[in-house]
């Protein structure tokens, strides 16, 4: 039994005859390059000053450090379809989401780094990222993200607009009972949300098929009268192609979607995770979504190598730039750690 | 036979005798009218009117848009307050019973109260979180508790639990303006239900119209001299009754109505303890590690020579609360208890 992706062994989707123009093909790799490269640019600082050996608590960076790397093609995919007007709520590795929904790189990296120039001055840290400019937000809790998502949706159904509310989790997420108790409550109140989840394999170090007694969670709409869909193989157009159809069934009033999107955890669970559970961590890399789009790309003629350069530059300009700002920006003070619990 | 209570026809002087229930329900409704974010979400809140009379009436008169009857899915629900006070609307969340904070404490502790703080101030949660609390009617252990020491010891939110029907409508009226979570816990033994034994005191004179009462204050209920009794909810009632029956005997009790627990009008318990020297805390939750033990740290990080005698402490004595009257009626804080401390405090 395996209960990872199986090495790719025919073309992915994104070569095949894509019905996306390239104008959007070209800027779903943009999102996905840039998650990428702030990725890196995190795991460069988190790393940079944890010696000697591995002090999780040490450092520029300190804490738990979930990073995303690998699951860009879901932030890419739906967040195309969003505006700021709508939410997103996100899980402890939120960093491509809050990318790709547009949040401020320079707030977010500061609210990394604990400075008081951060998106909660320092108090909320990467797993806990609250953007009311981007209606943002993540949980740390398993699942957890999906309520406040049905009250966001709700507040926009009765100021009867069509935003709606994009609520992602994992794929351990859907044996949680807030995950069937929420997409119920959707599904009979017909609140324009779209729940995903980041089906990635691992639940820390628990495979999907140890855990899970269905092999998609796609299915489980079904309980709910709702459509579910499972999008394979890490594909970005797929992703972009089932996320227009929830969307744009949310914004018409017509009510709730889920969408399993078979992802990839590149790296650890968190930064200093070993991964020896893991069997085939080896090939792991050859499954990374971002060569593989940019090969599709190139192929059809979207991208050369000028446009690559371009968006790995422009990228990369963006991302230092927020992280010479985080590390520029004052500390909170430690005589101000008690404010902020009320209003 | 419905248990929920017949409505009272508006009266036009300044102020009417109402239940409890009943002047918590006034001001949801005044707040309703005032404020078209405000909405109320629970179980059984839409044609039963809550379970305990907390919104009998309101479906008639605000209809299913706004007075809403949920899914038992209290995570659900609880967080969709959460994401809808977020966005700017301000909901009244109803948990049918404090005791079932246990399928959803994470949306509650982890999520209401905290991502104001999380944010640096940059996101608001201006909810209402009410639940019905207490004993004494052989509910058993699952749905008798108070665990107002529970929520109080949680950081990021505001706990109130009115004792009588003004503060019910003032303190509903400042929870739902607050920009705050705040939890609202009502003891069924006030709210002057038709099938429960209920105190005189839980029908009492309720100004009419805007009435608010300021979260964070405590009320004197009985001026004494002789000794101070520091309680909440109906233990107040239990208090006052003890109060009366020793004014015969020519011993004054100061009986404190905390009303907030979070924030604590910690100046309230220490003015009237310098004045008797001599202090009963009386907490229908459980003893160890919560109200109690706070009220008297409150002394005593101050100053213990305020203290002219030991402190007493009636609770329930970390026991699950029976489900046997006799047996229940051993652990709550009942008026003898109460009586007892008291003498035992002034050596009586």
């Amino acid at each position: 039994m395996t209960m990872h992706a199986e090495p790719s062994t025919s073309p992915a989707a994104e070569t095949a005859a894509s019905a996306l123009d390239a104008p959007t093909r070209t800027a779903l790799f943009e999102t996905m390059v840039l998650c990428r490269t702030y990725e890196e640019a995190i795991l460069r600082e988190y790393h940079a000053d944890k010696g000697p050996g591995f002090d999780i608590g040490k450092g520029l960076v300190p804490g738990e450090m979930h990073l995303s790397a690998g699951q860009e093609p879901v932030a890419a995919g739906v967040c195309a379809h969003l505006t700021t007007d709508d939410a997103v709520t996100a899980t402890h590795r939120p960093h491509h989401l809050a990318i790709a929904h547009g949040m401020d790189l320079r707030a977010m990296t500061a609210e990394i780094f604990g400075r008081e120039t951060g998106l909660g001055r320092g108090r909320g840290g990467h797993m806990h990222l609250f953007d009311p400019a981007t209606h943002f937000s993540c949980s740390g809790i398993i699942a957890e993200g999906y309520p406040p998502a049905l009250g966001q949706a709700f507040a926009f159904q009765r100021k009867q607009t069509d935003r709606v509310a994009v609520a992602v989790t994992g794929e351990g997420a859907a044996n949680q009972g807030a995950f069937h108790e929420s997409l119920n409550l959707a599904a009979r109140w017909s609140l324009p949300v779209v729940f995903v989840v980041e089906d990635n394999d691992w639940a820390i170090s628990v495979p999907r098929d140890a855990a899970t007694a269905v092999p998609s969670n796609a299915d489980r709409a079904a309980a709910y009268g709702i459509p579910g869909e499972r999008v394979e193989d890490n594909d970005v157009e797929a992703v972009y192609a089932a996320a227009a159809r929830a969307v744009e069934r949310a914004r018409s009033g017509a009510g709730p979607s889920l969408i399993e999107i078979h992802t990839l955890r590149l790296w650890g669970h968190f930064e200093g995770d070993a991964q020896g559970y893991r069997p085939e961590l080896a090939e792991v890399p050859s499954h990374d979504p971002i060569p593989r789009y940019e090969k599709a790309l190139r192929e059809a003629g979207v991208l050369d190598d000028d446009a690559v350069q371009r968006i790995r530059a422009a990228a990369a300009e963006r991302v230092e730039d927020a992280i010479a700002y985080a590390k520029s920006s004052p500390l909170p003070d430690p005589a101000s750690a008690t404010s902020y619990v009320f209003a | 036979m419905t248990i929920t209570d017949t409505p009272t026809a508006p009266a036009p002087q300044a102020s009417r005798r109402l239940t409890t229930s009943k002047a918590m329900v006034e001001a949801i409704a005044q707040e309703m009218e005032r404020d078209p974010a405000v909405v109320y979400l629970g179980e059984d809140v839409g044609a039963y009117g809550g379970i305990f009379s907390s919104t009998t009436d309101l479906l008639a008169r605000f209809g299913p848009e706004r007075i809403i009857d949920t899914p038992i899915s209290e995570t659900a629900f609880i967080g969709l307050g959460i994401g809808a006070a977020v966005e700017g609307m301000r909901p009244i969340v109803e948990l049918m019973f404090a005791d079932f904070m246990g399928v959803c404490l994470d949306q509650i502790y982890n999520h209401m109260a905290k991502i104001h703080f999380e944010s640096g101030g940059n996101v608001r949660v201006p909810m209402v979180l009410t639940t019905a609390v207490g004993g004494g009617y052989s509910d058993g252990a699952q749905h008798s508790q108070c665990l107002w020491g529970t929520f109080a010891h949680l950081p990021g939110m505001k706990v109130v639990v009115p004792s009588n029907p003004a503060d019910a409508k003032g303190l509903m009226t400042s929870a739902i303006r607050d920009d705050n979570p705040v939890v609202y816990m009502f003891h069924k033994g006030v709210m002057g239900l038709a099938w429960m034994a209920k105190n005189a005191r839980s029908v009492g004179d309720v100004p009419d119209g805007e009435h608010l009462v300021p979260i964070g204050k405590a009320a004197v209920a009985r001026p004494g001299t002789d000794v101070t009794v520091v309680t909440l909810s109906l233990s107040v009632h239990h208090a006052l009754d003890v109060a009366e029956k020793l004014s015969g005997e020519g011993v004054e009790v100061e009986v404190i109505d905390l009303r907030s627990l979070v924030p604590l009008e910690r100046e309230a318990i220490l003015t009237s303890v310098a004045k008797t020297g001599h202090l009963v805390v009386v907490d229908e939750d459980y003893l160890s590690f919560g109200l109690s033990g706070e009220v008297v740290a409150t002394v005593t990080d101050h100053d213990p020579t305020m203290l002219k005698a030991p402190v007493h402490r009636v609770a329930v004595p970390d026991v699950p609360i029976p489900y046997a009257h006799g047996l229940e009626y051993a652990v709550l804080p009942r008026p003898d208890r109460i009586e007892a401390a008291i003498r035992r405090s002034l050596a009586l």
